[in-house]
């Protein structure tokens, strides 16, 4: 697949997809994404289990990943909502009986260290975050400024009333050629600007919201997520689905053309596949 | 040592996991290791106390709850019954022969019974106790303000920091080295909220949370929050203490100031 679209590729005009800023700031937040979801998941090991309100009513948590007893077995059970699910040897008890069990919620290989040490793992997550700050800010601020946000991000009255075609083109895999590839498509945009005015500013202000000291500094965090305990669930949340946009995202790079993707990330540079016919 | 105890655990893993973990993170867990990169870690932890420092001021209070909010389970970490023959004598004569020293950079050491300091001016508060592992329980306390300790031992201008010395060998060691200890810096050694307290939800202090007494310094995560404190100390400086971290679990790689 990659050579028939090196191929295409050939045929089809070079653009200056993405700026300087954009492939700094994207490259940036790639890596610290990715080290504050495994440290994350680290102090979320700690204590893996999440809350509604202030408080821990430690025997109705909404969510939890524990080893439970039953019958002399031992098993790794994930807590949804009241509902139980075998998840032994991934969520709540890695490993396996041949090799031994270790309590612990999220397997070794996701958790930065892999060992258990919430210490390491606070450490790794708190400098990365305010990386992750900075990161943000300059993206932010530069998009805003350059007309990055305006110009390039968000979708036209025209192009929203169009939605419908264009989830109907993707379901079918069927992606924008010759000029409508230049820019974004709706479907882009939308989830570009999800991710960059929502999610991830809702991951600072609900981590924000889980430190005693911002809470009073700032008590109106505690209003705005209702209780440091709900903060504390919904910057779970919110990290699983800045994982499944990451997921969906690098199955878009690797259907659409790695290589053009990649490199187009990396030098700017984008091969337009020319348009097989108008619509 | 704790660090090879956690190794060991490793070993239990299975194939495949440890398999994908060694690939995966075989970059990341030596880097941990390494003490430049726990430096540079570090770094975070004065840019996170600076910041915090600036927007928080000292008049901000930790938000108080009604009586309604309080757990009816309020989790006890860490020791939960000292071993410790002193200790012991005391709690089994319910601390009546028992006294809080305050010594180190003050002008008047002093030694207060437990009616003693029940006899001074006390606040009651009911917070929100935000333990490092994720966790929150909500609990009322009625202690005397650290202040009115510091102000009534003349605390000498030099001193910079107030350590606690607790009766709980957290560190299994023992000795001396082993016991809990933690300190402030004088912004929250005076901060209003800041109490030792002799009682929870209006009752004596129960041994699990501390008895005698407990430190609430309720801007900050619950490991500063000592219990089983018997010696209050103002130093000015902390490195002379122990590996000079300035606390139990900060020797032990966590941050002195838990704010976050």
């Amino acid at each position: 697949m990659d050579a028939q679209n090196s191929a295409a590729g050939n045929q089809g005009e070079v653009i200056y997809r993405h700026t300087g800023a954009v492939r700094i700031t994207h490259w940036i937040n790639a890596l610290v994404l990715l080290v504050l979801l495994m440290s994350g998941l680290q102090i979320f090991n700690a204590h893996p289990a999440l809350y509604i309100g202030s408080k821990s009513d430690f025997d109705a948590p909404v969510f939890a990943m524990r080893p439970i007893m039953h019958d002399n077995q031992i098993y790794g059970v994930t807590t949804v909502l009241g509902w139980d699910f075998d998840t032994t040897g991934v969520f709540g008890l890695s490993g396996d009986a041949q090799n031994g069990y270790e309590y612990r919620g999220i397997p070794s290989w996701a958790t930065l260290p892999g060992y258990q040490d919430l210490s390491m793992g606070r450490r790794w997550h708190f400098f990365f975050a305010w990386l992750f700050l900075f990161n943000g800010l300059a993206y932010l601020l530069w998009s805003l400024g350059s007309g990055h946000l305006r110009r390039d991000l968000a979708p036209s009255g025209r192009e929203l009333k169009h939605i419908g075609a264009s989830i109907w083109d993707h379901l079918r895999l069927r992606f924008p050629k010759g000029d409508d590839a230049k820019r974004y498509n709706v479907l882009q945009k939308l989830s570009y600007l999800i991710v960059a005015l929502v999610l991830l500013p809702l991951m600072l202000a609900t981590g924000l919201a889980m430190s005693p000291g911002m809470d009073a500094a700032f008590p109106v965090l505690l209003d705005i997520f209702c209780g440091r305990q709900t903060a504390r669930t919904i910057h779970f949340i919110s990290a699983s689905f800045i994982v499944i946009f990451v997921v969906v995202h690098l199955v878009m790079v690797l259907i659409t053309g790695v290589w053009n993707n990649v490199r187009s990330m990396i030098t700017g540079r984008y091969v337009i596949a020319p348009a097989e016919e108008k619509s | 040592m704790s660090r090879e105890r956690r190794l060991d655990r490793r070993g239990f893993l299975g194939n495949g996991l440890a398999a994908a973990s060694a690939t995966l993170l075989g970059g990341c867990d030596p880097m941990s290791e390494q003490p430049w990169v726990k430096r540079i870690l570090d770094s975070a932890e004065t840019l996170t106390r600076v910041t915090q420092r600036a927007l928080l001021s000292p008049s901000d209070l930790a938000r108080e709850y009604s009586e309604a909010e309080i757990s009816t389970e309020f989790k006890a970490n860490g020791s939960t019954d000292p071993d410790d023959d002193a200790y012991k004598a005391h709690a089994a004569s319910g601390f009546a022969n028992w006294k809080l020293q305050v010594g180190g950079l003050v002008g008047e050491p002093l030694a207060l019974s437990l009616d003693e300091l029940r006899a001074m001016p006390s606040r009651t508060q009911i917070t929100r106790h935000d333990c490092v592992e994720g966790w929150s329980c909500i609990g009322k306390w009625k202690g005397v303000q650290l202040s009115v300790l510091l102000e009534r031992a003349r605390l000498k201008p030099d001193a910079r920091y107030i350590v606690f010395y607790c009766a709980d060998d957290l560190g299994e060691t023992g000795t001396e080295a082993g016991k809990y200890y933690e300190s402030v810096g004088l912004a929250d050694a005076f901060h209003d909220q800041t109490l030792l307290a002799y009682e929870m939800n209006d009752h004596t202090l129960p041994i699990p949370h501390g008895a005698p007494i407990r430190l609430r310094v309720e801007r900050q995560l619950g490991y500063k929050m000592a219990k089983y404190v018997m010696r209050v100390e103002a130093v000015d400086s902390l490195s002379p203490i122990r590996r000079g971290r300035g606390g139990f679990w900060e020797d032990l790689g966590y941050e002195w100031y838990a704010g976050i």
